[in-house]
C-alpha cells in the first residue's frame, strides 16, 4: 500500500514552476519585455485616438454602425447608454477599456483565426490543441497573473495578454466548428473541379464557416470584457479601475458604477457585433 | 467496329480501414467481403476491377447500394486513392501523377455532377456554374461568359443572378450539370446525378443528358442504382456486387446472357420485348438466294428443298435484300413456263422487311400475321437474318422460366 501513501507530498509540482519561472525571469525578462512591444504600440495608439477624439465622435461612430446593422432600437439604447456612461463620470476609463478590449479581440482574431482553420482542417492538430484550450478557459485567471507580471511587468499589457489568453479559445473552437460543418460535399465538389487546398479553404470552407466565426469573434469580446476588473488587479486601468478600488474600500456604489458601465459596454459590442455577424 | 479506348481500369482495388495489406493477402486467399470484415475491421471497397471505357460512350456503372459504384467512380479522378491498380485516361496512368498533374487533369479533362448536387450555397447561380473555370483561373469576364454558355444549354440562363436555394431540385442539378459542362470536359463523371429526382423530373433530366449528348459527344460515366436508367442511357452498363465488376456489356447483351444469379435478379421485371430488338434475336440460319442473271427458279426451289426450307431470301450481290420466295411461289413460276422464268417474279407479297433496331413489340403483329420468318435489315438495308414465330416465343418463353424459377425460390 506504498503506493497510496498520500500523507506527504511526493511530487514537489510547486517548486518545478516556481523554479521554472524565476528561471524564465532572471535570463529572458528582456525577451518578454521585447515581446510585448507590438502590444503596446497598438494599445497606445488605440489610446490616443480615443482620448483624442471627441466623445460626440465616438458616440456617433457607434450610433452609425448600430444603425447599419443592428435597427433602431439598438442605435437608440446605444447613444442611451455611452451618455450615460459619460454621465456617471466614466467616459475616460470606458475609453480605455474599448482600447484594450479592441486591442485583445484584434490579438485573438490574428492568432485564433488561423488556428482554428489548422484545427479545423487537421484532427490531429485540434486533439493536440484542446487540452490547451481547456486549461485557458478554465485555469483561474489569478493562477497566470502571477507568471504574466513576473515576465511582463505591471500595468496595461500584462492585463491585455492575461485577456488574450482567457479570450482567444472561443475564436479557435468557433473557427474550428465551423470548418468542420461545411458539407463534405461541397469539399469534395470542388476538387473534384480542380480546387487546391487553399482555394478550397478560400473559395468555399472560410466562406461558408463564417457566420461561425463571427460568433466566435462575438464570444471573444464578451470574454475580454468580462477580464476587465481582473485586469484592473494588475494594473491595466479601465473600468475595472472604480470595481476594484471600491471592493478595497468597500464603496458599494463606486463598484456599481464600474459594474455597470461594463455591462453597458457589453451589450453595446455584442449587438453590434451580432448584427454584422448577421449581414 | 473499334472502338477508341478513352478510361481504362486494370486491376484496381480499394480497401478501406486499418489493415489494408492483410486484407489484400486475406482476398488472395479467397475469403470473401464479410470474413474480412469480421477478421480485420477492414472494408473491401472495390476488388480486382478491369473494364475499359471507350471514348463518346454513356457507360452506367449499376450496383446496389454498398456495391462500391460511388467509390468506384471517385477512383477515376482520385477524389478517393486507390489501394492498388492502375487508371489510365488517354494512356496517362493518373494514379501515378503529382498532386499538381491530378489538379490540372480534374481541371482540364473532366469535371462530375453529384447526386446532392453539392452547389456552393454562398455564391449565384452564374458563379457556380464559372466554378471549375474560376478553380483553373480564368479571368471574371471570360468565365461568367462561358458558364453563361453552359446555363443557356441547360434552360437556367434567367435564373443566372438567383441563389441556388432559390430553385427547385430538378432545376439544381441542371446548375449541377451546367457547371460540369462549362469547364467543357472529355470525361463526365455523374454520380447518381438524378437519383435525389422525383421519377418525372429524372426522367426529363435522362432526355436533357440524351440530347446534349448528341450534339456533342463525350464520354460520360453515369452511377446508378435504377435499371430502367441504365437501359434508357447506357451505351453499355458495368454491373458491380460486393465491390466486383461481375459483367460489362450492352444492355441487350447482359438481358440476353446473365452472368450470374446477381445480375439476373437486377433484370426481373424487365419486359423483353422492350429492350431485345429485332436484331438481337435474328439469326441468319435462312436459305438466302443471290439473285444473279442466270440464277432461275428452278435453281432456287432446288436449294429450299434441299435445304428443307418453305421460304427462301432473296438478295443482291452487295447483299441488300430483295424479297422472299417460297417453295409455292417458285413452283408457280416452273409450271408456266409460257412466262418469263425470273426470279423476281415469285416474290411474295405484303413482305414488310423490320429493320435491326426495331424492338419486339414493334415487330410482334410482323411476325404473328405472316407464315413466312419475318426479314430482318440493318441500317444499310442489308439483309442480316430472320425472325421466325418460333424464335420470337423462344425467347419470350427463356426470361419467363427465369422469372419462374425466381419466384420459386423465393417462396421455397
Amino acid at each position: 500500500m506504498r503506493f497510496f501513501n498520500f500523507e506527504e507530498q511526493l511530487i514537489p509540482l510547486d517548486e518545478w514552476v516556481q523554479n521554472g519561472v524565476d528561471w524564465l525571469v532572471t535570463n529572458y525578462r528582456e525577451f518578454f519585455q521585447i515581446l510585448k512591444v507590438p502590444v503596446e504600440i497598438s494599445l497606445e495608439g488605440l489610446q490616443w485616438l480615443f482620448g483624442a477624439v471627441h466623445p460626440f465622435v465616438v458616440i456617433l461612430v457607434f450610433a452609425i454602425a448600430a444603425w447599419r446593422y443592428a435597427g433602431k432600437r439598438v442605435t437608440l439604447f446605444t447613444v442611451l447608454s455611452l451618455l450615460l456612461v459619460g454621465y456617471l463620470g466614466l467616459w475616460e476609463d470606458t475609453m480605455t477599456t474599448l482600447a484594450m478590449v479592441i486591442c485583445s479581440v484584434v490579438f485573438c482574431a490574428v492568432v485564433g483565426i488561423p488556428l482554428g482553420i489548422l484545427a479545423g482542417r487537421s484532427d490531429r492538430f485540434e486533439m493536440l490543441l484542446r487540452p490547451f484550450l481547456d486549461a485557458m478557459q478554465t485555469t483561474p485567471a489569478f493562477v497566470y497573473l502571477i507568471p504574466v507580471v513576473m515576465l511582463f511587468s505591471i500595468g496595461t499589457v500584462s492585463g491585455i495578454l492575461a485577456t488574450i489568453v482567457f479570450a482567444l479559445p472561443p475564436i479557435i473552437r468557433l473557427t474550428n466548428l465551423g470548418i468542420r460543418q461545411v458539407h463534405p460535399e461541397l469539399v469534395e465538389a470542388a476538387i473534384a473541379f480542380g480546387a487546391t487546398p487553399w482555394q478550397v479553404l478560400r473559395k468555399v470552407q472560410f466562406p461558408l464557416a463564417m457566420p461561425s466565426v463571427m460568433a466566435g469573434l462575438n464570444q471573444t469580446i464578451m470574454m475580454a470584457l468580462s477580464m476587465v476588473v481582473i485586469a484592473a488587479l494588475i494594473g491595466a486601468g479601465g473600468l475595472g479601475n472604480p470595481v476594484v478600488q471600491g471592493l478595497n474600500t468597500l464603496e458599494i456604489g463606486l463598484a456599481t458604477m464600474g459594474g455597470l458601465s461594463i455591462v453597458l459596454l457589453a451589450m453595446i459590442l455584442d449587438r453590434v457585433t451580432q448584427g454584422i455577424a448577421q449581414k | 467496329m473499334t472502338e477508341e479506348v478513352k478510361v481504362s481500369v486494370k486491376n484496381l482495388f480499394k480497401i478501406f480501414g486499418p489493415h489494408p495489406k492483410k486484407a489484400m493477402g486475406l482476398l488472395e486467399q479467397g475469403l470473401d467481403k464479410d470474413e474480412i470484415f469480421g477478421k480485420t475491421d477492414t472494408t473491401i471497397g472495390v476488388q480486382k476491377a478491369s473494364f475499359e471505357i471507350y471514348t463518346g460512350e454513356v457507360f452506367v456503372i449499376m450496383g446496389l447500394s454498398g456495391s462500391g459504384k460511388s467509390t468506384m467512380v471517385r477512383m477515376l479522378n482520385r477524389l478517393i486513392e486507390p489501394t492498388s491498380g492502375q487508371v489510365f485516361i488517354d494512356g496517362e496512368d493518373i494514379i501515378s501523377m503529382n498532386n499538381d498533374q491530378l489538379v490540372k487533369m480534374r481541371r482540364k479533362k473532366m469535371s462530375m455532377v453529384f447526386q446532392s448536387f453539392a452547389l456552393m450555397p454562398h455564391m449565384t447561380v452564374l458563379q457556380n456554374a464559372a466554378f471549375g473555370l474560376e478553380m483553373d483561373g480564368m479571368d471574371k469576364k471570360d468565365r461568367e461568359e462561358r458558364a453563361l454558355q453552359a446555363l443557356e444549354q441547360v434552360g437556367l440562363e434567367a435564373w443566372a443572378a438567383s441563389m441556388p436555394d432559390e430553385l427547385s431540385g430538378g432545376m439544381q442539378q441542371r446548375v449541377g450539370l451546367a457547371r460540369g459542362l462549362a469547364v467543357d470536359p472529355d470525361i463526365l463523371l455523374m454520380d447518381e446525378a438524378f437519383s435525389a429526382l422525383d421519377p418525372l423530373i429524372r426522367t426529363e433530366m435522362q432526355d436533357e443528358l440524351l440530347k446534349l449528348q448528341a450534339k456533342a459527344k463525350r464520354t460520360i460515366v453515369f452511377i446508378s442504382h435504377d435499371l430502367d436508367e441504365a437501359m434508357r442511357i447506357g451505351d453499355r452498363i458495368a454491373i458491380m456486387e460486393g465491390g466486383k465488376v461481375v459483367q460489362v456489356g450492352t444492355p441487350e447483351e447482359i438481358l440476353q446472357n446473365p452472368a450470374d444469379d446477381y445480375v439476373r435478379a437486377f433484370f426481373r421485371g424487365v419486359d423483353p420485348t422492350n429492350i431485345l430488338t429485332a436484331g438481337d434475336i435474328s439469326v441468319a440460319t435462312q436459305v438466302t438466294i443471290i439473285v444473279t442473271d442466270g440464277k432461275s427458279p428452278r435453281a432456287a426451289l432446288q436449294r429450299l428443298i434441299k435445304n428443307d426450307r418453305d421460304f427462301g431470301y432473296v438478295i443482291d450481290s452487295n447483299h441488300k435484300f430483295q424479297g422472299v420466295v417460297s417453295t409455292d411461289s417458285l413452283r408457280e413460276i416452273i409450271d408456266h413456263p409460257d412466262q418469263p422464268q425470273l426470279i423476281t417474279n415469285a416474290y411474295l407479297d405484303g413482305v414488310l422487311p423490320a429493320h435491326a433496331s426495331d424492338s419486339m413489340q414493334d415487330i410482334l403483329h410482323e411476325v404473328a400475321s405472316h407464315p413466312w420468318p419475318l426479314p430482318i435489315l440493318n441500317d444499310a438495308e442489308e439483309y442480316m437474318g430472320a425472325v421466325s414465330k418460333n424464335l420470337f416465343l423462344r425467347t419470350l418463353q427463356r426470361s419467363e422460366s427465369e422469372k419462374l424459377v425466381e419466384t420459386e425460390e423465393m417462396t421455397a
